[in-house]
């Protein structure tokens, strides 16, 4: 039988997708469903003086309203409403929780109605008077207020000094502005009365994140809340935190002891997390030969004023170069706005993307070639920590990336390269982001007749883990993939971390690798208590399972079939629950890297830009599915794409409201603004990052991408644009 | 999102008699626009009076040499008739540069000329906007003005008219039918649109009690030298930044006449009869293109973030009246300008 793992194999949930079977957060219904929907506040910051409902209360429907003045009872410490992932620093926001506005956008009431309609014209009807606070939202403008945090990475030698005295230098700003998630599905909250239980169907990248999050906001025992999410139509960070549309489904059906749908309007998305708009700024400098003496990054980056959040922008330059001397630093500007939180390779899309630039404009500076001097600079260790890494094929990720790209036949001189009307560049950059694992729990059951189900907590969002997980456990348990049925996004299914960061494809797949041990195990004593067993003698780890049966390793005719070991042992079914054994080894670095080569061809007379070949090479350890991992990254970089050129959250800082809040005007690439993409996985072995050598694929197909077109851009026109997006108007001096 | 009744109209006399008794009332089409409005809570109709079922559906010659395009033709089934994608392709490829398909397929004609503008404090109603409220101010002139007009704005407003099929329409001299209680009427297209002067709440010369029942076009096609260029943020699914409309008739080199059109830049469809005037008898060379530009653009302003729109404005014109005397007219299907 050939190995499911490492083929191409389409998704397994696709057809439910295509034919709607598949059941998103917002689409359970039952008898007797309240709708709920959000009243906003008007303003960014100040004070509720009055809420007026007898309007909205008279539409016929309309239910109740809730504000803070007649919510259930809520906890009034912040420990409550702490999730797995809010920041360590500050007091997490508490949807309808005292009269107190924090930020535009922020829900003030919540209209429950037979229907949805109703809801709505009543939301329409709540009379909110404010009392206006001055509030602040722009970055640029409080920048002087920003104040540092731990840096993940501590200073070395004297950067200051090092760079003071380089032989070339580059210094310079970078900026990357506030960007929205827009997953297509909006964000929905079911909560669902079962036997005087809850069940919420929750859009969320942790089912059970939530859980123990709902169980503590609302003081409910585990047993008394399960959470769903077995369907989720883009995440990309958005749905790592509990958002408040589940806090007031929760409140609205405690309230009501009815089961109430809460949905989200695109508009009001654009209140939830965002990746907070940040000034990066870059110090290299080198030797004449194009080494790095010394390498500062400083970020400066949007959180609320309520809690801080920050992700590792600065440290990436420590896995990517050598640099004696190094400095990093992390800021924070607080401002009248929700928190910000994890967006697509938080941290290292804004961080790469500055010190990318960075590094091409040190090129320049030293006239040599961009991939030369990223080989030259090249570092086989963690600068940082001074460790090795568990694998890193970044040279191969350069080098087959410039051959497919044809790079050598660049001309390096700006502006020297044109096609018709349109002049041509080619940039490059380097991507990297981590290869995490966390501990995950896999439960298998493997019944008689040949058929299993592997069950954990985690979430799909989008990613294909039902898909990965099948193929992973019908090769570990020598079956058809189709004989597997996968369940996730089910609070009450065994322990899985959040979907993010990359890592539940190395967690859940090494926690299906030794389940199906377990598996294995048991199904050997029982083939060994069989009469005349061929396998007598042999342990765990001397047989496999191969089409059905239980194998010798050493001699493929010594077998048992699974059939007949489990009926001489009157067993229906085996039942398995392993942990993956996260190894706490501080002794390597763990990483996945990337090349990415872009062309751009930009009109010389009008600045229209198009980006119309991006190569990305990527190293991430042993690919599990060539078809999903290959639509991951390249996901990843129309993301780029959109990043580079288009995406933007506009503010009007005097409102201190969003002036973008639908994805008309919010743009992102559409077809016309993607053409050949080509995706390289490059092989890289890893025995020592987890047993399966998986690195985990959700995040870098996004990193380094922007950069790339940027550099692009500068080759094309001779004109540096730092501040994203890179508009036709930044590239050229129209008045 | 207000209650509000739902009628059918079974016929134009019909129409006319229900937004006469209803004041309140809005006639709806393919409601891409309107029911948007509706959401956002811009606007609030007591009545939606559906249009979409009048036989006003058919591109017709006329005896004139024109064809008439009833106010319910699809934005998509305008563009691929034969009739105009033969005659008028100037007409096709600004409405195919428009919107997406799908909107295109619910868009209808009249509708189009009828859409609102696309600043973006007129949707937001937590913001001063004279358009949407009369009298409240004008957030945009200060604010995120990126893609308002630099021609023909007043102090109360610097909203622009988003379509793009206005733009070949004002470039090709269409006549709009209207109907309303006292009997039909025609507006010249130049005439259509308004300025917004200190009465930004109005878009268009149309009575409230008036429904759209045809555009008509006058014989003149252009087909031979036009293209319509629309610069924006991305390549597909966005307003214009500016667009630019240009049909030339040509005699060799020399040319007999010429039409000119920006969308994207003012509260209309924008042309000048100096711009036009000053390309007769000209070689069809830049510096005639940059001539009738400068006529075009004459007085043009910017409010900040839409500076650079009159430096674009002005290459996107040589540019398309470089295509059209080429014979080379841009399409939306390139992927590139060309
Ligand atoms: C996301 C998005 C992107 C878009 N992009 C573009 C673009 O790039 N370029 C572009 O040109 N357009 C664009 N559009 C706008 C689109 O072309 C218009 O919404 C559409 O043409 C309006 O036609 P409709 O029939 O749907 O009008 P409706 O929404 O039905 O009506 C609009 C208005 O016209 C009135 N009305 C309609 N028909 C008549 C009539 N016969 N007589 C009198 N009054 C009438 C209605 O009462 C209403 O006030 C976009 C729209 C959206 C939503
Ligand atoms: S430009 Fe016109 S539509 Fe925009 S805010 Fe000003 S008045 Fe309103």
């Amino acid at each position: 039988m050939a190995s499911y793992i490492g083929s191409a194999t389409s998704r397994v949930d696709g057809r439910a997708k295509v034919t709607g079977e598949a059941k998103y957060a917002g689409e359970f219904n039952v008898p007797g469903l309240v709708h709920g929907y959000v009243v906003e506040s008007t303003i960014p910051k100040g004070r509720i003086a009055r809420i007026d409902t007898s309007a909205a209360l008279e539409v016929a429907g309309v239910i109740d309203v809730l504000t803070h003045r007649n919510r259930p009872q809520m906890p009034d410490k912040d420990d409550a409403y702490k999730d797995e992932v809010a920041p360590e620093k500050g007091s997490p926001y508490r949807p309808l929780y005292d009269d107190r506005i924090l930020f535009t956008g922020q829900p003030v009431a919540l209209v429950l109605a037979e229907d949805w309609e109703a809801a709505r014209v009543a939301a329409s009807m709540v009379k909110v008077e404010y009392q206006k606070e001055p509030h602040v939202t722009d970055l640029h403008a409080e920048r002087s207020r920003a104040f540092a945090i731990d840096a993940p990475e501590k200073p070395r030698g004297d950067a200051e000094k090092a760079f003071a005295s380089a032989a070339v230098r580059h210094a310079a700003e970078y900026f990357i502005p506030t960007e929205h998630h827009n997953p297509m599905e909006l964000f929905a909250s079911t909560a669902i009365w079962e036997d005087g239980r809850l069940t919420v169907y929750d859009k969320t990248q942790g089912v059970q994140n939530v859980q123990k999050y709902l169980c503590s906001v609302f003081k409910m025992k585990p047993d008394e809340v399960r959470v769903m999410s077995p369907y989720m139509g883009g995440g990309f960070g958005a749905g790592l935190r509990p958002q408040y549309q589940v806090v007031l489904a929760v409140l609205g059906a405690r309230a009501l002891k009815r089961p109430v749908r809460v949905m989200l309007t695109r508009a009001q998305m654009y209140a939830l997390g965002y990746r907070p708009a940040s000034i990066e700024r870059l110090a290299l400098g080198a030797s004449s030969g194009g080494t790095l003496e010394s390498m500062q990054h400083e970020t400066i980056a949007v959180t609320s004023q309520f809690e801080e959040f920050a992700r590792n922008d600065t440290g990436w330059g420590n896995l990517l170069y050598k640099s004696p001397n190094a400095k990093f630093e992390h800021k924070l500007v607080k401002l009248d706005l929700p928190t910000s939180c994890d967006m697509r390779a938080p941290g290292a899309a804004t961080g790469v993307y500055a010190l990318e630039c960075a590094m091409d404009e040190l090129a320049i500076a030293l006239d040599a070639d961009p991939v030369q001097l990223r080989l030259q600079c090249y570092s086989e260790r963690h600068q940082g920590e001074d460790i090795p890494y568990t694998s890193k094929q970044l040279r191969e990720c350069y080098q087959q990336g410039a051959a497919e790209f044809g790079w050598d036949k660049r001309n390096p001189q700006p502006r020297s390269m044109r096609e018709g009307s349109e002049l041509v560049g080619w940039g490059m950059a380097s991507g990297v982001w981590e290869a995490l694992q966390m501990p995950t729990t896999v439960r298998i059951v493997l019944t008689a007749n040949g058929h299993a189900e592997v069950a954990t907590a985690a979430s799909d969002i989008g990613t294909g883990t039902y898909t990965i997980m099948a193929q992973v456990a019908a090769d570990m348990l020598g079956l058809p993939i189709d004989n597997i049925s996968v369940k996730l996004g089910d609070s009450t299914l065994p322990q899985c971390p959040l979907e993010g960061g990359s890592w539940i494809a190395s967690s859940v797949c090494n926690a299906i690798a030794n389940t199906a041990r377990g598996v294995r195990g048991d199904l050997l004593k029982l083939a060994i208590g069989m009469k005349d067993s061929p396998l007598a003698g042999a342990g765990v780890d001397d047989v496999a399972l191969i089409d059905g049966k239980i194998v010798s390793r050493r001699d493929a005719t010594r077998a048992v079939s699974i059939a007949s070991a489990m009926q001489s042992g009157n067993a229906d079914r085996i039942t398995r629950e392993e942990v993956n054994k996260v190894a706490d080894d501080k002794s390597h670095a763990r990483n996945v890297h990337s090349a990415i080569f872009a062309e751009v061809k930009v009109d010389e007379q009008l600045g229209v830009i198009r980006v119309t070949r991006v190569v990305n090479a990527v190293a991430a350890g042993r690919i599990l599915n060539p078809k999903t991992a290959h639509s991951q990254v390249m996901g990843g970089v129309v993301w780029g794409i959109g990043m580079a050129l288009h995406e933007e959250t506009l503010f009007d800082h005097r409102f201190g409201r969003v002036m973008n809040a639908n994805i008309a005007e919010y743009h992102m690439p559409v077809n016309a603004d993607v053409h050949d993409i080509k995706v390289i996985f490059v092989d890289e072995p890893d025995e020592i990052v987890n047993p399966l050598g998986i690195k985990g694929l959700g995040e870098i197909g996004i990193v380094g991408v922007a950069a790339a077109i940027a550099n692009a851009v500068y080759h094309a026109t001779g004109k540096r644009v730092r501040d994203l997006p890179i508009t036709l108007d930044k590239v050229i001096q129209f008045n | 999102m207000i209650p509000f009744q739902y009628t059918r109209a079974n016929d134009v006399a019909d129409a006319i008699k229900q937004i006469a008794t209803d004041p309140s009332a809005k006639f709806i089409a393919g409601g891409t626009n309107l029911i948007d409005l509706i959401k956002y809570d811009v606007e609030a109709p007591s009545r939606l009076i559906d249009i979409s079922h009048l036989p006003l559906r058919s591109v017709e010659p006329t005896s004139a040499g024109g064809v008439l395009i009833g106010a319910m033709v699809p934005n998509t089934d305008l563009a691929y008739h034969p009739l105009i994608e033969g005659r008028y392709p100037l007409l096709a490829r600004a409405i195919l540069s428009g919107a997406s398909q799908q909107l295109r397929n619910m868009a209808s004609t009249g509708g189009n000329l009828l859409q609102r503008t696309r600043c973006f404090y007129y949707y937001d109603t937590a913001t001063p906007c004279n358009k949407r409220e009369p009298g409240s101010g004008c957030s945009a002139i200060d604010g995120v003005n990126r893609i308002n007009a630099i021609l023909g704005t007043s102090e109360a407003c610097i909203a622009t008219h988003p379509s793009d099929m206005c733009v070949a329409l004002a470039a090709l001299e269409a006549t709009v039918h209207v109907t309303g209680p006292a009997g039909a009427r025609t507006i010249a297209f130049a005439d259509f649109h308004r300025l917004p002067g200190n009465t930004p709440q109005r878009d268009t010369n149309l009575e409230p009690d008036e429904i759209i029942t045809a555009i008509e076009l006058p014989p003149k096609g252009f087909s031979e030298n036009y293209s319509y260029l629309k610069i924006r943020d991305r390549l597909s699914y966005a307003f214009a930044l500016v667009s630019v409309a240009a049909a030339l008739e040509l005699d060799g080199d020399t040319i007999k006449e010429a039409r000119l059109a920006l969308g994207g830049v003012a509260h209309k469809p924008w042309r000048s009869t100096a711009a036009e005037a000053a390309l007769l008898g000209q070689r069809t060379d830049a510096t005639a293109f940059a001539k009738a530009a400068d006529w075009l653009l004459h007085g043009a302003k910017g409010y900040g973030h839409n500076d650079f729109k009159i430096g674009l404005a002005r290459r996107a014109i040589i540019r398309t009246l470089g295509q059209a005397a080429r014979g080379k007219p841009q399409s939306i299907s390139d992927k590139k300008i060309r």
